[in-house]
């Protein structure tokens, strides 16, 4: 009787002892894990320049890459060839995401639109972009118009392609539902399309904001008399090293910006979705 | 049951004639079916599977543009619709989903009182996800009512439940249509549930409505001799033998 009474006091005791399956998912969520990886290189190439496993004719070491950011930011204006280039990017993808969208949808929705658009825009996806350059020269000529254009073009297929694909896939029940409920069909776009092509926008929209920065950094190599690229450009020809590593951080601290501010509003708006994310 | 003066001077709620649907290759699923339905009443739908209930069912909730076939429907101008699935859009929350569709200032209000009445008050807020499969269809059943249909229809909407929730969600259906009276149409392939809850229970077998019988238990209990005597005959219509049933 007593060892009964000994046994159940221990399992009703305050240790949890609860049954858990072993995971399949990735697990909880490691608070900043978005910075952990960008930390973990920039110490690696400290530690490499440092130790003089880095030779600065390879790879500028980090603190010399900090004075010439300085010196750039003081003496040539930097900050107005950030601004220039972001500009240049944020109105390219701003025009290729709406017009990506907008295809997408008017595709998706209607068998007229999906036969005049789905056709050329998958043609167009097996033509590089950059490999229109050329051409949207001799359209545009060499100033800022051929270098959004190109910028939204680039943007505007992994938009479409992601957005039209989440659109497809919506189940057909959810239709069958709205129609039953008698709403029109800009309710239903709005309330049914939208939501249920969203993951699919949101997808579509991190390839297109990395796409945006590549046409960026290709089109600033034309003539540019601004941006980011221009001082690459510039640094190249008095063979300036630490310059060109400042010009090619900056691209990549904008591409890991637009990136994380991508997937925290995919975070946000898809609260509803349960996936092995969460 | 005496006169039933309703049923002669009301017009119905439902009128079927000669109704035909198939599909293109197996010939058939209704053929020449007639069904009225007056205001008010519950009409329970029988029959065995592939005999077409859902089919009707598509019919009169206007949802079969793609199927063959012909005949005279009316039904009233507000007609709701109970799908198997709780059919929630589960990327609005659980009021928005009741009210989803719906027009007017008092919306969000009439929303929470039918979720109210459904008992899930305070959950107006949760994501479908988060919800049990017998609340999530209790949410479509507010989806419903909130609409003030005249007609609902639906297609074996406790299907997927335990026996347990279904027994709770037999008693919420009758006393919601008890208050609100829209006239409706069930399917379901459960006899005890038919007799359960309806007034009148309708067999489908080869297109048409074949058995028509009209339960008036005073007590739904399956204590009473008449229960049972009315489910032996429905299994009987069904074909389904003494040998079955041990
Ligand atoms: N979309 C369709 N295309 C072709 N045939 C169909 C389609 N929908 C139903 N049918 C056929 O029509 C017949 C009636 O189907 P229906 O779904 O109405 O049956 P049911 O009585 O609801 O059966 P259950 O009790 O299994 O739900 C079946 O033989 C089925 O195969
Ligand atoms: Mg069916």
């Amino acid at each position: 009787m007593t060892a009964t009474l000994h046994v159940s006091e221990r399992t009703t005791d305050t240790t949890d002892r609860r049954v858990l399956r072993r995971r399949l998912g990735p697990g909880r969520r490691i608070r900043f894990s978005f910075w952990i990886g960008p930390i973990v290189l920039l110490a690696v190439w400290a530690a490499g320049s440092a130790t003089g496993l880095i030779k600065p004719a390879i790879l500028t070491a980090p603190w010399d890459v900090v004075t010439a950011f300085q010196e750039q930011w003081t003496d040539h204006d930097l900050l107005g060839n950030i601004l220039s280039s972001l500009a240049r990017a944020a109105l390219g993808l701003g025009l290729g995401v709406l017009a990506g969208a907008v295809l997408a949808v008017v595709s998706g929705l209607s068998r007229a639109g999906e036969s005049l658009i789905d056709g050329p825009i998958q043609i167009k996806r097996s033509v590089p972009t950059l490999a229109l350059i050329p051409l949207f020269i001799a359209w545009f000529g060499i100033g800022q118009e051929m270098k959004i254009v190109t910028i939204a073009l680039i943007s505007m297929v992994p938009i479409y392609v992601h957005t039209h694909n989440g659109l497809r896939g919506i189940d057909g029940r959810y239709a069958e539902l709205a129609e039953t409920i008698g709403i029109g069909r800009g309710e239903f776009v709005r309330h049914v399309v939208l939501p249920g092509a969203l993951p699919g926008f949101l997808l579509g929209m991190r390839f297109a904001v990395t796409s945006s920065l590549l046409g960026l950094v290709v089109v600033e190599q034309y003539n540019a008399t601004s941006g980011v690229g221009h001082m690459i450009t510039l640094a190249e020809q008095y063979g300036q090293t630490d310059v060109i590593v400042v010009g090619l951080v900056i691209y990549g601290v904008f591409g890991y910006l637009a990136d994380t501010a991508v997937r925290l509003t995919e975070r946000r708006a898809l609260a509803w979705r349960r996936t092995l994310d969460t | 049951m005496a006169a039933d003066p309703g049923h002669l001077i009301t017009a119905p709620a439902v009128r079927v004639r000669n109704l035909h649907r198939s599909f293109s290759r197996n010939g058939g699923v209704l053929n020449g079916l007639d069904l009225d339905i007056a205001p008010g009443e519950f009409v329970a739908l029988i029959g065995r599977s592939g005999t077409g209930k859902s089919t009707l069912l598509r019919a009169l909730a206007g949802l079969d543009r793609d199927v063959e076939g012909y005949g005279q429907i009316t039904v009233p101008g507000a007609v709701s619709v109970v799908f198997q699935d709780s059919r929630l859009l589960p990327w609005k929350r659980v009021l928005p989903n009741v009210v989803f569709g719906l027009r007017g200032a008092d919306a969000d209000r009439r929303g929470r009182d039918a979720l109210a009445e459904v008992g899930l008050e305070g959950r107006e807020r949760a994501w479908p996800y988060q919800l049990s499969g017998g609340e999530q269809q209790r949410v479509s059943l507010a989806r419903s009512l909130v609409r003030e249909p005249q007609l609902l229809l639906a297609d074996e909407p406790f299907g997927a439940l335990d026996a347990l929730t279904r027994i709770r969600m037999h008693a919420l259906l009758r006393k919601l249509c008890e208050r609100h009276r829209p006239a409706v149409l069930l399917v379901t392939h459960d006899v005890d549930e038919a007799i359960a809850l309806a007034d009148r229970v309708i067999q489908l077998d080869d297109g048409v409505v074949r058995t028509d019988v009209r339960v008036d238990l005073t007590r739904r209990s399956r204590h009473d001799p008449r229960f049972a005597e009315l489910r032996a005959f429905l299994l009987d219509e069904l074909g389904v033998t003494e040998e079955d049933r041990r």
